[in-house]
């Protein structure tokens, strides 16, 4: 019980840190690069709530994929320009409120909430979720293929040379 | 831990991520608001799951992250395109349709 208050604890430091420097660092690189870590982060706080697997796909599309897109993205439109994107804010005051304001109506929501006994774990979770989504789920998964082909082909359209 | 505190914590770095699309001017930096807002809900769902014994939130998760990098793709091929056209991703300069 106690590792698990420690993980989290850390994994919470860990995440929040990163998020505030995605959002504050000025050189965009860097705040990708911080991106990785709030993700991976997050991967943690998913070992901590038992779902070893959600973990493995956090790290391979979200820390890897996600991040390498991106990575790539600013690599071109920084070799377009020929200088490194620095990154300037604006309306900081006017966020920070909102964002504060946001963060305070759902606590208060949440300190309304009654606690919920965690259950224990039971069964294999990879099993079910394998059954799940060539069972209930098979149409949604389906689906989901198409949107990414129909993404990934709209995303080609889009960036293709002039010619 | 009890639910309310990955909660709590999930709509921390969701504020954070809604500061960051409010603030930023950069496209790219938007975009990477928007994916820490959705990884706080990510959190959200995986949370509810394991409390609430309910596959349906871990399928939602991983439904949420195969969308989110069809969306990322998207996105960036967007703005490397208005980058070709404008030469600019700030978002303040990207007002062709304003009436």
């Amino acid at each position: 019980m106690t590792s698990e208050i420690l993980g989290f604890w850390v994994a919470a430091v860990v995440l929040v840190a990163a998020s505030l420097a995605v959002v504050l660092t000025p050189n965009l690189f860097h705040a990708v690069l911080w991106l990785a870590a709030a993700l991976v982060a997050t991967g943690g706080v998913f070992l901590l709530l038992d779902s070893p697997f959600l973990f493995a796909v956090q790290l391979l599309l979200y820390a890897g994929g996600v991040v390498t897109i991106v990575v790539f993205a600013i690599m071109l439109t920084e070799r377009l320009v020929g200088e490194s994107i620095r990154q300037t804010s604006r309306f900081v005051f006017n966020g920070a409120v909102l964002a504060v304001a946001v963060f305070v109506g759902i606590a208060s929501f949440l300190l309304q909430a009654p606690a919920v006994a965690r259950p224990l774990t039971t069964g294999d979770q990879l099993r079910d979720l394998g059954r799940a989504l060539v069972g209930a789920f098979a149409a949604p998964l389906q689906l989901l293929g198409v949107l990414l082909v129909i993404a990934l082909l709209g995303a080609l359209y889009f960036a293709r040379a002039e010619d | 831990m009890p639910l309310s505190a990955y909660l709590t914590l999930a709509a921390l770095v969701f504020a954070i991520g809604l500061f960051g699309v409010l603030t930023r001017r950069n496209a790219v930096g938007i975009l990477l608001g928007i994916e820490l807002m959705l990884n706080a809900v990510n959190i959200n769902l995986v949370a509810f799951a394991r409390f609430r014994p309910d596959l349906g939130g871990l399928i939602f998760t991983l439904f949420t992250i195969a969308i989110t990098v069809a969306e990322v793709a998207v996105g960036l091929a967007i703005v490397i395109v208005i980058f070709r056209v404008r030469r600019t991703i700030e978002a303040d300069h990207l007002d062709l349709l304003r009436g």
